[in-house]
């Protein structure tokens, strides 16, 4: 019978991966849920391709994560057999899709954070970061440019739309500092030239962002009451509820398999 | 040292052989003219190197499935097959038969190197030709088609519905 398996992450690389593994499982996850549910056909295609690039890009971090533990586990194990508080992803990826407007607004903000990302990481002194950064940020790009002609097309269309949006916006507003948040781990990194250095992203995040809300007629919200502590396995209560649903077969049925 | 079977060397044997394995998901084109086949050399035993071209394309594990097959009925057993995702697939190593092959099954090959317009809404300007009646009058419906490597568009002059195989 297999229970939850431990990971005392204490080795900062591990712990940096387990992040970005960790934010592409969980909203791959989550952009999986529109599944069925789309407001359009084309649209519904757009979110579940966005969501099978995310789980590729979380299968090829969770298998170097497992190698860096060095303790015997898959990337499976690593995925499904997990308890919530072991998760190191970004509060962002695991709130709940609300409507197609919040989904498209967070998902925006979490490309371009993306692209910037995995631009960097190209040049990580990792050389196994910086192959999966090569892959994944041609991907990011053609996701980014899909979210953010349609926060521009929402933002920028009917009374209701343009609402929304700004609603969704303001609702997640408090989750985007998280993104650019620093820690020992990430310090000692960037040092190392291993990881992306926070205060470069969020300035590009910035300019970029500011010139997609203008089009999109929609005002940045103000304040900076920021809530976080994802990345450190402090996660909303949202996280549980996604991992009950998404682990449950492994769990059920150890060792399952097609 | 370079191992042979007759007239052909090992490797040389092995690429022929790729060269009938299908894609999956488009069967008309072969592995080797998608560019999912990157290498095939010899290390005291044959080794394939594969590459996915989406993370998430479903279609790898199957493709390397299908390469074991084709390697094990023709006396291969000791080829290994070896996933690389470094340099990162590209459309641009699709060829030029490939190409051919897509237009011919109805695709429309990607139009551009994918060096091309990396800028936030860049790569929308681009004139694709509808491999039926070969007209640029043609628009997108969506970014996304029938799997993760296609768009789908619609011809303006003879209104054919048709994929078009996305710069990557």
């Amino acid at each position: 019978m297999t229970g939850s398996i431990d990971i005392r992450a204490a080795e900062p690389r591990l712990v940096y991966v387990l992040r970005l593994a960790d934010n592409a499982l969980v909203l791959g996850q989550r952009l999986g849920e529109w599944c069925g549910k789309g407001p359009a056909l084309e649209e519904e295609m757009a979110l579940v391709n966005f969501a099978l690039d995310l789980v590729g890009q979380a299968r090829m971090l969770l298998s170097y994560a497992a190698e860096l533990e060095g303790a015997g586990h898959s990337e499976d194990d690593l995925a499904f057999l997990r308890d919530g508080m072991d998760f190191r992803n970004l509060l962002l990826v695991e709130l709940p899709n609300r409507d197609f407007a919040f989904t498209i607004v967070r998902q925006c903000l979490f490309d371009l954070y993306q692209c910037g990302l995995y631009e960097e990481l190209q040049r990580s002194g990792d050389s196994r970061l910086a192959e999966i950064a090569a892959k994944a940020s041609k991907e990011s790009r053609y996701h980014l440019q899909h979210s953010a002609g349609w926060l521009v097309r929402l933002g920028d269309g009917t009374a209701e739309s343009h609402q929304r949006v700004q609603a969704a916006l303001d609702r997640i507003w408090r989750y985007t500092g998280e993104l650019f948040e620093t820690d020992d781990v990430e310090t000692a990194l960037v040092a190392e030239g291993i990881a992306a250095d926070p205060a470069v992203l969020r300035s590009e995040w910035d300019n970029q962002l500011d010139r997609i809300l203008r089009e999109a007629t929609i005002t940045r919200p103000a304040g900076d009451g920021m809530a976080s502590g994802g990345r450190h396995g402090r996660h909303t209560e949202h996280l549980g509820y996604m991992l009950a649903e998404m682990q449950f077969l492994q769990r059920a049925y150890p060792g399952a398999s097609w | 040292m370079t191992r042979t079977r007759g007239e052909t060397t090992v490797t040389e044997e092995i690429w022929r052989l790729l060269q009938s394995v299908p894609d999956p998901e488009i069967p008309i084109i072969s592995i080797v003219d998608l560019g999912i086949v990157r290498d095939v050399f010899d290390e005291g035993h044959p080794v394939v190197a594969i590459t996915p071209t989406y993370s998430g394309c479903p279609a790898t594990e199957m493709i390397e499935q299908s390469v074991r097959e084709v390697l094990d009925q023709a006396g291969h057993a000791d080829a290994e097959i070896r996933t690389v995702i470094s340099p990162a697939w590209t459309t641009d190593w699709i060829s030029d038969d490939g190409r051919r092959k897509l237009r011919e099954y109805g695709i429309a090959p990607p139009a551009a190197s994918a060096a091309r317009g990396r800028g936030l809404f860049g790569g929308a300007g681009l004139a694709i030709a509808c491999p039926r009646c070969g007209s640029t009058a043609t628009s997108r419906v969506s970014e996304f088609g029938s799997t993760p490597c296609k768009a789908h568009y619609q011809c303006g002059a003879c209104a054919e519905p048709f994929d078009y195989f996305k710069c990557l």
